[in-house]
This record gives C-alpha cells, sequence and structure tokens, in this order.
C-alpha cells in the first residue's frame, strides 16, 4: 500500500467519525433547541433585565453581551462535546471504533471536526436572530464566524484532552466549576474589559485566551475591540494549534 | 501457513505474568477454541493477537504481519466480537455496519451490498433500520457478529461470545458463527466457559491455564486421551483384578465404595463388564467432558474460579495492575 492509499483510508477514517457524530447530533434534536434556547435566554433575559439600567456606551447591554454569549455557546458546547468521549467509554461505543485500522490521531480529528460542526450549526442558529440586535454588523460575520471556528477547534481538542485523562463522569463537574465556568467570566463575555476594571481581574482576562475571542467578535460585529483583528486571532490560532497537539497526544495514549 | 502463529508471546501487567510464553500454529480456516478459567490468560492473549495489548516479549503473527510492528496490517485483517456489547446504541443497525464499512475502508461501489448480504446473514434486514437501542440481547450480539466479519477479515476473535445469552440464543448464535465461517473461510479464534459448546463446535482446541497452553488437540483426542468412557458401578465385592486385567479397561480407582472405571467403547463391552461382577446395585455410564480432561491435567475444576470478573480488557487489565503491586 502506497501513501496516498494511506491517506485515502485515514480520510475515510476521519470522515467515518464525522458522519458518526453528525448522525448522533441531527438525531438528538432536545439537545440543538436547549443549546439554542440557553444564549437566547442569556440575551433577552439577563441581557434585557440588566440592560434596562445599564448599556456600554451607545450600545445596549444586550447588544453589547451579543458576541459574548456566542462565544459562551461555543465555550460550553465544544468543551462539553470534547468531554462526552467520558460516557462514550463507559458505554463501550468507542471500543469497536479504536480497534479499527485508522491511526488515533484521525479519530481525534474526526472528533474534532464533528464536535465544531455541532457547535458551528448551534452559532449559525444564532446568527439568524442577529436582526433582533440592531447595533450588531451583519457584515461582520464570515469575520466573527472564523474566529469563533478556531476557537470551537481549541475547545473539542481541550474536551477531548481531558476526557482522554479522566475515568469517571465524577470530574466532570470538577472541571465545569474550575475550568469551564472560570473561562467563561474571565473572557471579557459579559463586561467590557478597560481600566475600570480590579489590576487583578484585568491581568486575569488577559491570560485567558478566550478573551480575544470576545474581543475579534465583538470588533467585528459592534465595532468596538481593544486589540487588532489579526493579532487576536493569531492568539487563538496559536492556542488551537497548542491544543490540538496536547489533544491528540492524550487522546492517542488514552486506554 | 498457518495464518496464526505465535512464538513465546509473554504479557506482564507490573509484577504478575497473565501470559508467560504461548507457541500457537492456527491454520487458516480453524475454529480454534482457548478454553480455560478466569485469569488464565485468555484475554489477554486474543487482546496481544489483535493489537489491543502490547506483548512484552515473543512475537504473534498474523496472516503475516507482526502485531508489534504492523498493527494496522493485523487490524485490517482480523474481526472482533468483544465480550460486552460495543454497539453505537444511538445508531440503527444499518448504521453501525455502515461506520464500520467507512472505518475499515471498505470501497463505496461494494458498502452497500456487503451490508445487505450481512444483514441477511443474521436475519436482521427487517429491524435494519431500527435503533440499536431497541434490540434484544441476542439481535445485539448477531449484529455484532456481523459486524465483525463485515471487511471480510482472514481471523475472527470472539471473546466469549455467547456470554450471558439464554441456552437457545447461545445456538442459534452458535449456528452463525458456523455458517459464517464456513461461508468466507474465515478462521475463528474463540474463548468460552462453556465447555460443551468448544466440545461441539471447535477444530481444535487449546487449554489455558496460568498463562500457558498446557493442552493443544482436537477435542475427540483430548477425551480418548483419557482412555475411554467412565463407568461408576457399586457392587459389594467387585473383583478389582479380574476387571484391571481386561483389554479395554484404561483405568481403575475406587471412592467411597464406588468403583468408577474409565474403558474403551463401553457401550460394546459394558455388557461382558457387568457379567464379570456379583451383585452389582447400580450402574452409571458417562461420556468425559473437557471438564474431566481439565480436571486431569491441573487437579482442578475448570469452573472452581468462578466468575470474580467478567474478563472485559480493561477489567482484566485493571486486576493486574492491582495484584502487581
Amino acid at each position: 500500500m502506497n501513501a496516498f492509499h494511506i491517506l485515502q483510508k485515514e480520510l475515510l477514517g476521519i470522515s467515518a467519525v464525522w458522519w458518526r457524530e453528525f448522525k448522533v447530533f441531527w438525531r438528538e434534536k432536545s439537545r440543538i433547541v436547549s443549546s439554542v434556547v440557553q444564549p437566547l435566554m442569556w440575551l433577552f433575559l439577563f441581557g434585557s433585565g440588566i440592560g434596562a439600567s445599564l448599556s456600554v456606551g451607545d450600545v445596549t447591554y444586550r447588544d453589547y453581551i451579543y458576541p459574548g454569549v456566542l462565544t459562551m455557546s461555543v465555550i460550553f458546547g465544544s468543551v462539553f462535546f470534547g468531554l462526552y468521549i467520558i460516557w462514550d467509554r463507559k458505554l463501550d461505543v468507542l471500543k469497536a471504533v479504536l480497534v479499527a485500522p485508522v491511526s488515533r490521531i484521525s479519530i481525534f480529528f474526526g472528533k474534532v471536526i464533528g464536535g465544531c460542526t455541532d457547535v458551528l450549526l448551534q452559532v449559525a442558529i444564532l446568527f439568524a436572530f442577529s436582526f433582533l440586535f440592531p447595533s450588531v454588523n451583519p457584515w461582520g460575520i464570515p469575520k466573527a464566524l472564523l474566529i469563533l471556528v478556531v476557537t470551537s477547534i481549541a475547545l473539542v481538542s481541550l474536551g477531548l484532552a481531558l476526557g482522554s485523562l479522566l475515568e469517571s463522569l465524577e470530574g466532570f463537574q470538577v472541571i465545569s466549576a474550575f475550568l469551564i465556568f472560570p473561562l467563561f467570566f474571565l473572557s471579557g463575555a459579559l463586561f467590557p474589559v478597560d481600566e475600570k476594571l480590579p489590576s487583578w481581574l484585568h491581568g486575569l482576562v488577559k491570560l485567558n485566551p478566550l478573551s480575544y475571542t470576545v474581543d475579534g467578535v465583538r470588533g467585528a460585529l459592534l465595532g468596538i475591540n481593544t486589540y487588532p483583528f489579526l493579532m487576536n486571532l493569531g492568539i487563538v490560532t496559536f492556542f488551537a494549534a497548542a491544543m490540538l497537539v496536547l489533544g491528540s497526544i492524550l487522546f492517542s495514549r488514552m486506554k | 501457513m498457518a495464518i496464526i502463529e505465535t512464538r513465546s508471546l509473554v504479557k506482564t501487567f507490573g509484577k504478575i505474568q497473565a501470559v508467560r510464553g504461548i507457541d500457537l500454529a492456527i491454520e487458516s480456516g480453524e475454529i480454534f477454541g482457548l478454553l480455560g478459567p478466569n485469569g488464565a490468560g485468555k484475554t489477554t492473549t486474543i487482546g496481544m493477537l489483535c493489537t489491543i495489548i502490547r506483548p512484552t516479549s515473543g512475537q504473534g503473527m498474523i496472516a503475516g504481519f507482526d502485531v508489534a510492528k504492523s498493527p494496522t496490517q493485523v487490524r485490517r485483517k482480523v474481526g472482533i466480537v468483544f465480550q460486552d456489547p460495543t454497539l453505537d446504541t444511538i445508531l440503527t443497525g444499518r448504521e453501525n455496519l455502515q461506520l464500520h464499512a467507512r472505518l475499515y475502508g471498505i470501497p463505496a461501489s461494494v458498502r452497500h451490498l456487503w451490508i445487505d448480504e450481512m444483514l441477511a446473514l443474521v436475519d436482521l434486514r427487517e429491524r435494519a433500520d431500527d435503533l440499536t437501542k431497541t434490540y434484544s440481547g441476542g439481535m445485539r450480539r448477531r449484529l455484532e457478529l456481523a459486524r465483525g466479519l463485515l471487511h471480510r477479515p482472514a481471523v475472527l476473535f470472539l471473546d466469549e461470545p455467547t456470554l450471558g445469552l439464554d441456552p437457545q440464543t447461545r445456538a442459534r448464535t452458535w449456528e452463525y458463527i458456523r455458517k459464517m465461517a464456513q461461508k468466507e473461510n474465515t478462521t475463528v479464534v474463540l474463548t468460552t466457559h462453556y465447555m460443551e459448546e468448544a466440545e461441539a463446535m471447535c477444530d481444535r482446541i487449546g487449554i489455558i491455564d496460568a498463562g500457558r497452553i498446557i493442552a493443544l488437540d482436537t477435542p475427540q483426542n483430548m477425551i480418548d486421551m483419557l482412555g475411554g468412557d467412565i463407568v461408576a458401578v457399586r457392587a459389594p465385592r467387585p473383583p478389582l483384578e479380574t476387571i484391571r486385567s481386561l483389554p479395554y479397561v484404561s483405568s481403575l480407582k475406587t471412592n467411597n465404595g464406588e468403583l468408577e472405571i474409565t474403558m474403551k467403547s463401553a457401550h460394546l463391552h459394558l455388557a461382558e463388564l457387568l457379567s464379570l461382577i456379583p451383585q452389582v446395585a447400580s450402574v452409571e455410564m458417562r461420556k468425559p467432558t473437557l471438564n474431566d480432561v481439565f480436571i486431569k491435567l491441573t487437579g482442578r475444576d475448570i469452573r472452581e474460579d468462578g466468575a470474580e470478573n467478567n474478563g472485559s480488557w480493561v477489567e482484566t487489565i485493571a486486576r493486574y495492575k492491582q495484584r502487581g503491586k
């Protein structure tokens, strides 16, 4: 078998895993619905509520957090998708896949692409609601989508990396409390990142790679940003590359 | 040439030697049974042959490929049916096979045809488009068999294929295994606790105990090795010397007043034997089983160890690691 054939089989393997993830996603309609309804509640219930007595510059608070809530959907959707392999392993669903003549790396990439597809479909639905947010510039959607895709790659990989390490679902709560929520709160998704912040909080936000996603998306959709778009994209891409490497190593070593 | 060959295959987990040097040669088309108590090393051996567990030393070859050096090629050549169900229950039966077909690189042009063929073979055509979580235990097992054979492997490994199934489903599952093995001339390597099944199904059997193969032969030869049928007679004063001197009697032993005679072709000689023993109170004749072979070889009953684990790889490895500490 030559290199071309090997590559072809690996690609077929990647697409097989992707196909499976998509089937599962499509079949669990309730999950799609809840994954869209939750961000909408953040926007309309939380955003409108706080927004009644607060606005950021000349943008209503509800519009202001729209980029942040998109990022939130990506964070939660991606990490949980990755962590879901703990459950797959418990049910032995992965076992038959892992003994197939496809490299672990390909299975990992199939999962990453599958997870990104799920998350992006959710984000696409949220973009469909963008007309309800008057400050959002629809021409910025492609740029926002680009940086969200890269973020999703990073976070699905992170979820898979953690899922490979954890043996039981108990670790799930810990990760949720000590990793996902801090990543979300410290990304500036819900508040402006400026000199008004206490310095310790400002420092933590700057260390969080997801702050650059929020800044990038906010810049693209609302024209409010601290850093240039390419710098944001560069940082998030670097984060994604690191997570891909980490995830593929841990996934390959998984028992 | 043998399709499976191992040379002093060894696996150690920590300080525990799970497999202590196995030499095997299994011919193409054979149905080969690995028989032994829990913890004997059956699952570990199969795990090494299908590249799930890395051998500590020694060599295993499948269809000319080394299990340690060319795992991907070996994986293409083997099908595996695990002891615990591993179906994707959120997919339908057909989708499970489609996933498998893609993972094994079956060309799109024949994918549908092969899947339909396999579904027909295991009588699951009508239920093919139902989610597998609605399947019964027997149906799931059948779908797993179909999946294991879908990519037309040279060797099919079955780890306790009938464990946990009711007797009727068990019998049918064996029918399917036999049918499929014949159809594709697939070599089948299986492990089982059920000795009657091993006896009826397998061309050859390797008895494995404490990580070593202690006997390797056809089931019939193994049983013949015991020296024939077992006849148990109760009588007050049996003429022991006369019986021992009979040409067809291979051995004789007494326990609590019962005389246990191992003899060749008991159905031909029983009448003559009984005519030599006065005042026979009771006679019992039975065919020896592989369990008798196992007892003869090890002095223990194969089922003695009980079912302390269900033999899954993860559990097996975890157990060895525990003990190794």
